[in-house]
């Protein structure tokens, strides 16, 4: 007998185990349809390989797990997939998860099975994948992937084999360790060599299985290796016992840190079911495709514990043991300690189903209104994990998360002890759980925030850089346009001096000179512009007098008298320009051959006293038509000026003086007409 | 030194008066010294609250961002306009900063009970990029006359990329909370008087 030790807490709630161990572990008719729910526990929900309308043989994988979490799933039963979608699942929320529903054909075709019998040859990491895809879970509670629990890579001391069962009601343990404590056996053995064959290995049971502990003694005596030894450790029953780390606590004395792994202090945990189910994995190559399940309470005639396929529906378990409809007050699944009242029996089993309560009346306590606490401390003194559930019930109520974090909140294992001692009937538990929620909601709406905002800055940065980067391009474009422009200056020195001032006089002046020439050569000009514009008049006054002789229309003949108008006119001003620049001559004839650039004063000067000495010379008609086609010049120049401008206020002023030239014109014109008829 | 060595011993006044200014000039060197050596760079408070505000970086408060946000309110801003992080942040705020917590200002915008994300109708979507332009965490996938998609896992659900859709291709959905997000509810509050409860609880059982 090996020595254990006591755990703080604990009740001793009535057992109720008797009735459904009176029979052995009985074997249930195939239900027609089967839903394999893909989500079978916390965690990654399984990605189906088959499709809908495929037929699947029983122990086919139909589900594989997401890396690392979870575990696979496999046909129960030959058949075919009907359909890949929501179904209710045995689950608190009572919500739709997704299930692939499989029509069983009644034949129980198996796959080939892959029989490991020799496990010991194959090496560890196969062995593990081997586990992975046979959908070994654990089958105590949580349906955590046993393949990830055996390949811890801490030194591993103690395998400590979970055959507590503490809580009322359930017996599937029992019952399976009074029948296949054998096979359970080497199932520990197939552990013990994944876990590189620990020291010790332990197996916890309660002392209220007389019969299953026989049944161990038998069978480990029974063994042929005797090295490796399996301890029993038989201690009081008390509820909790078959928590992890109470279990720990009595086995080794040792209390698990909180937040801390048992692997940590080099133990790892099994519970016999998934040892026996890992025993069928390996040896006989069946997957996880059926658990022992205890189907009990008092609506129901006959208790019992049952091979029950994983997708098999509630109700087929229930109609099996005869349910009485109208005794039925609740069904619970799981035990009445820590199990969920489940709304309907149409619901599919999971891996983790250990037990379903069809409870009657006189089984659950009438719900009693829960009444204010009166801080008794019971509840304290229940808590198998030292906490204070009276102070964390009123941090859950007010929902102080830090308090409830600080009072070890997530330390709670949610027996539900508390709940039971409560005379106030608080549903503690129902706080804690609601409490853990919420904390778990927010570390995620945290830790999705954060991420948030690592996006959001990376993005700000992100924008800054390509703006920045941005800014340097337009600034590199830019030096390398001056340095362009810089080198282009260097190259033709000459014409950058052009660019300034002086050059641009020194040009001016030199289109002055031009333009000025010599008077010599302005002379021929002018008189050959006159003996042209002459014969245009001519040519003009021989067409006006051919259209006069010919008797052409009245408007052709206007064009005709304009045109000989202008060529008169064009003569006249030629003539004029002839005589102007022949004064000049005479005028300074010296000194304009010497110096042609006089300054502009004295040229002014010099052509008005010119055009002053001609008009002299010229007879009174003479002088009274140059001045006409001067006015009639102004006129012309001032009228094109007046097209020109656009500011109102110019324009008024140029009409103005425009009005008044044409004024001027008209009296001349008139006065020198007068002349003529007077001549 | 002989003469304030004697009006020291003579004059215990003095005395007093020289030990108090030599501690001040100690102490003040001390607190100096600590001061840059221990010196703060930024400012804290703005972090504290940067990390209690949702980051959906929406702009409903007229921020762009919730750092912005959080410096104004370190500046003094009003705590209540964060219509994303709702009544829940405007309580944290109020006793991260010890001020009363007032009620969400309706002027920015309500808040909704339902988380949501982003849907990018793909058959519709033209490929302009806008959208990817205006999400302020990257959560929009695609290039130009390429469908875009919406990483939902990263989707904020701050509403910025449906304004400037041309198309109006996309949507705001609710997350589906499914079991996974399920999670336990609290029970309902008992009463002073559990016995006033009773009619109704008698009639629901």
């Amino acid at each position: 007998m090996r020595k254990v030790w006591q755990t703080p807490g604990g009740i001793h709630p009535a057992e109720n185990k008797l009735q459904s161990v009176q029979q052995p572990i009985q074997p249930l008719p195939l239900p027609p349809r089967l839903w394999v729910a893909l989500n079978q526990h916390a965690g990654a929900v399984a990605k189906p390989l088959v499709a809908v309308g495929e037929r699947v043989l029983k122990g086919q994988m139909i589900a594989r797990p997401q890396p690392d979490s979870g575990t696979a799933l496999h046909a129960p039963s030959s058949g075919t997939v009907v359909a890949i979608g929501p179904h209710p699942i045995a689950h608190p929320s009572g919500l739709p998860a997704d299930c692939i529903e499989i029509v069983c054909d009644g034949l129980e075709q198996w796959i080939d099975r892959d029989r490991h019998p020799d496990y010991r040859s194959l090496p560890r990491s196969e062995l593990l994948v081997m586990i992975s895809e046979r959908g070994v879970a654990g089958l105590g509670g949580a349906g955590f992937p046993t393949a990830i629990k055996l390949a811890s890579d801490r030194p591993i001391e103690l395998l400590l084999i979970n055959a507590t069962e503490c809580e009322p009601y359930i017996t599937a343990d029992d019952s399976l360790l009074r029948e296949r404590a054998e096979q359970m056996l080497v199932g520990i053995d197939i552990a013990s060599y994944l876990l590189g064959d620990p020291a010790e290995r332990v197996i916890g049971i309660e002392d209220n299985k007389p019969e299953a502990i026989a049944a161990l003694r038998t069978a480990i005596a029974a063994r042929s290796d005797k090295a490796a030894a399996i301890e029993l450790a038989i201690f009081p029953t008390k509820y909790p016992s078959g928590g992890e780390k109470q279990l720990i606590q009595i086995v080794t004395g040792r209390e698990l840190p909180s937040g801390a792994l048992p692997a940590e202090l080099g133990i790892v945990c099994q519970n016999v079911g998934t040892l026996y189910a890992l025993k069928r994995a390996i040896v006989d190559g069946e997957p996880l495709i059926s658990r022992i399940t205890t189907v009990t309470g008092k609506a129901c005639l006959r208790n019992g514990n049952y091979e029950t396929l994983i997708g098999t529906p509630v109700s087929a378990l229930l109609g099996h043991n005869q349910l009485q409809p109208q005794r039925l007050a609740r069904l619970i699944m799981g035990g009445p300690m820590m199990g969920v009242a489940l709304p309907s029996s149409e619901l599919p089993t999971v891996k983790t189903s250990n037990c379903f309560i069809a409870a009657d009346a006189s089984e659950v306590a009438p719900e009693q209104p829960a009444q204010p606490c009166i801080r008794c401390g019971l509840c304290a003194e229940a808590c198998p994990a030292s906490l204070l559930p009276q102070q964390l019930y009123w941090h859950a109520q007010s929902q102080q998360h830090e308090k409830l974090e600080a009072h070890n909140l997530f330390d709670c294992i949610e027996c539900g002890a508390c709940s039971y001692v409560c005379p106030s009937n608080i549903p503690l538990v129902q706080y804690f759980r609601a409490g853990k929620g919420e904390i778990r909601q927010q570390r995620a709406e945290k830790a999705k925030s954060d991420f948030a905002r690592e996006r959001f800055e990376f993005r700000q940065q992100r924008l800054e850089q390509q703006e920045r980067d941005k800014q340097a391009k337009r600034e590199a474009r830019k030096l390398a346009a001056e340095q362009a422009k810089a080198a282009q200056a260097q190259g033709d020195n000459g014409a950058a001096e052009d660019n300034s001032a002086a050059a641009l006089i020194a040009a001016a002046q030199a289109r002055a000179a031009a333009r000025m020439a010599s008077p010599q050569q302005q002379r021929d000009k002018l008189t050959r512009a006159i003996t042209s514009s002459r014969a245009r008049l001519q040519a003009a006054e021989d067409k006006l007098t051919q259209a006069q002789h010919d008797g052409a229309d009245h408007s052709q003949l206007q064009a005709l008298q304009a045109a000989q108008a202008a060529a008169a006119q064009k003569l006249q001003l030629a003539e004029q320009k002839l005589a102007e620049l022949a004064a000049t001559d005479s005028a300074s004839s010296s000194d304009a051959s010497a110096a042609p650039e006089l300054d502009a004063a004295s040229r002014a000067i010099a052509k008005a006293r010119d055009s002053a000495a001609a008009r002299e010379a010229m007879s009174p008609s003479e002088k009274m038509a140059s001045d006409l086609a001067a006015l009639d010049k102004r006129l012309a120049k001032l009228q094109e000026k007046l097209e020109l401008c656009e500011d109102s206020e110019q324009r008024q002023l140029l009409e103005s003086s425009a009005a008044k030239l044409q004024a001027k014109r008209d009296a001349l014109h008139t006065s020198s007409q007068g002349d003529q008829h007077g001549i | 030194m002989q003469p304030l060595w004697e009006l020291v011993v003579a004059n215990p006044i003095a005395a007093a008066v020289l030990a108090l200014v030599g501690l001040a000039l100690l102490f003040g060197a001390l607190l100096g010294f600590a001061a840059e050596r221990f010196r703060v760079e930024g400012d804290p408070i703005v972090e504290q609250i940067d990390a209690l505000l949702p980051q959906t970086q929406c702009g409903q408060c007229g921020h762009p961002g919730c750092r912005p946000y959080a410096e104004s309110i370190a500046a003094g801003e009003a705590i209540n306009k964060c219509p994303p992080g709702g009544q829940a942040t405007i309580n944290a705020l109020a006793a991260l900063l010890d001020l009363p917590a007032p009620e969400l200002d309706d002027e920015h915008g309500e808040a909704s009970e339902v988380k949501k994300v982003a849907y990018i109708r793909e058959d519709e979507c033209i490929g302009c990029t806008k959208c990817i332009q205006a999400c302020p965490v990257d959560a929009i996938l695609g290039s130009a006359k390429m469908m875009h998609t919406v990483i939902a896992a990263e989707c904020t659900g701050c509403d910025l990329c449906v304004e400037p859709c041309p198309v109006d291709c996309i949507d705001m959905l609710p997350v589906e909370t499914g079991i996974q997000g399920w999670q336990w509810q609290l029970p309902p509050r008992p009463g002073l008087i559990a016995s006033d409860r009773q009619p109704h609880s008698g009639a629901a059982a």
